[in-house]
């Protein structure tokens, strides 16, 4: 084997593991802060006993988690109630693979991009991948054989299909812009002024439609306890049910930062280095997630496809609309 | 390595295939019939059709294969029960006909009817231009008048969908 290609080879390897690991470590940080962060916004004082202000509290989570016993229902489908979770997480997980988090950068000798594939299609395998999200729910709604899964399951997919629309259409706007679908080119075209000046529509709609999409407070109707017991994971125990808080938080991470490369520039911003600026950015937005949960009361159902169909999407075409008009009038 | 990616992706292909028809529960068969749309949209890359090949994952994957799925759960069909209404009268025009709708895919393929655009779009210059500007340029210039009488077509489904769902709006 050649020199080019092995480190060609050693270095996107090395780019996958530092960005999963980085997301691991994100997810289990994400579920200590947000609860301590919530904890604070209703005066108490959140998990305290493990650990430094709760700080070993995921860990012992996980721990719990592992070692509970893990059933699967007499009646579930086995095959597909175990491929579920996994289907799951998965799609969240790859869609980091077209994200740029940094510059391109001088190691040993070698050129690096901070970004571990750039395809000319990035914009599309987001959506791609993301729609493929929607099967693991499906499945474990289906599999577990419990009528309130069904019912949770159906739910979340409804609203994941009404929800996937809008937040492709508003994402339309900055692709037009840019006129390219490859994300580095998105987060480059970026280095003046950030496309939230531009598209502030367009950001609006993309954050309530991504916090419907990932299924969070105030739209987190698949998972209403009242009605629903937990939704599609009801039946689900001990690291299957991880992996679905695992993938919960993953979407939300993923869903943040394709907010921060479309619309907050991306790693642009000066002084701090790239990776820095792409790091506060996500932890702002994600910040957002925890701040609307703990402020906004449960959406009805109704109410939630009305939001989507008939406020959203219109919306969003009028969004797409004005930005034709002023490209063509611009020139 | 190109060669070899290719045998593998259109092996699952054709196998998840004949698994869609030979399944007796309508959940796995819609299962498989993804896993044919995702393994399609591998050989589309192996193509270096990348945009046909997101759309493809997008379109039947992602939203049509869902909805599929969909109707499936909810109807929750019984196994047996399906059996019993297969009409047995079917079987020799449908095996005719199938045979009959190969021999049409056969003679088209064998005669070069279906054939895009060539000559100067060869996979250098397509790549050098981008994919999916060059189909978008095509699509909105030589090819505008069927890309508009396809889109008032699915107008009209969606509308006759919703006139069938919901009688009084």
């Amino acid at each position: 084997m050649n020199k080019e290609l092995f480190a060609y080879l050693v270095i996107a390897c090395v780019k996958v593991l530092l960005v999963f690991g980085t997301i691991q470590f994100m997810i289990i940080s994400m579920i200590w802060l947000e609860r301590k962060i919530m904890a604070h916004m209703q005066v108490r004082l959140g998990p305290m006993r493990v650990g430094p202000h709760g700080l070993l509290q995921p860990i012992a989570d996980g721990i719990k988690l592992l070692f509970k016993e893990d059933i699967i229902p007499e009646k579930a489908s086995k095959l597909l109630f175990v491929l579920a979770p996994a289907m799951a997480l998965i799609p969240a997980l790859i869609t980091f693979a077209v994200i740029p988090f940094g510059d391109k950068v001088k190691i040993l000798g070698y050129n690096v991009d901070l970004v571990i594939t750039d395809i000319n299609i990035g914009f599309l395998y987001v959506f791609a991948v993301s729609s493929l999200g929607i099967y693991g729910v499906v499945m474990a709604g289906w599999a577990s054989n419990n009528k309130y899964s069904l019912l949770g399951g159906i739910r979340s997919s409804a609203q994941m299909i009404s929800y996937e629309l809008t937040l492709g259409l508003s994402l339309i706007g900055v692709v037009m812009l840019t006129e390219s679908l490859s994300l580095v080119d998105v987060v480059n075209a970026q280095g003046k002024l950030w496309n939230i000046v531009l598209q502030p529509l367009g950001f609006f709609i993309y954050f309530t439609s991504a916090i419907a999409e990932v299924n969070r407070c105030p739209f987190d109707l698949p998972e209403a306890e009242s009605e629903l017991v937990a939704g599609y994971h009801t039946e689900y125990s001990s690291m299957k049910f991880a992996m679905f808080f695992m993938a919960e938080y993953a979407n939300m991470i993923t869903v943040s930062a394709i907010a921060v490369t479309f619309f907050l520039g991306g790693w642009q911003g000066p002084f701090l280095p790239p990776v820095v600026w792409f790091m506060l950015k996500l932890s702002g937005c994600l910040f957002f997630f925890i701040w609307i949960r703990s402020t906004f009361p449960r959406l009805r159902y109704d109410q939630l496809m009305h939001l989507g169909w008939k406020f959203l999407l219109p919306l969003s075409l009028l969004n797409i609309l004005i930005t034709g008009l002023i490209m063509v009038i611009k020139g | 390595m190109e060669a070899y990616l290719f045998y593998i992706v259109a092996a699952i292909t054709v196998v998840t295939g004949v698994y869609l028809i030979f399944e007796k529960n309508p959940v796995f068969g819609a299962l498989y019939l993804i896993q044919t749309m995702v393994s399609i949209a591998v050989l589309y890359i192996l193509l270096e059709a990348q945009f046909v090949a997101a759309v493809q994952i997008i379109v039947y994957a992602g939203a049509i294969m869902v909805l599929f799925l969909f109707v499936i759960m909810l109807l929750n069909l019984d196994i047996k029960e399906e059996a019993k209404n297969a009409l047995p009268f079917q079987r020799i025009p449908a095996i005719l006909m199938g045979i009959a709708l190969f021999a049409v895919i056969c003679i088209v393929i064998k005669a070069k009817l279906l054939q895009g655009k060539h000559d100067q779009y060869t996979t250098a210059y397509v790549n050098t231009v981008g994919n999916t500007k060059l189909i978008g340029n095509l699509l909105f210039t030589e090819y505008l008048l069927p890309f508009e009488i396809t889109s008032i077509l699915l107008f009209a489904a969606a509308i006759g969908a919703i006139m069938l769902a919901k009688r009084k709006l």
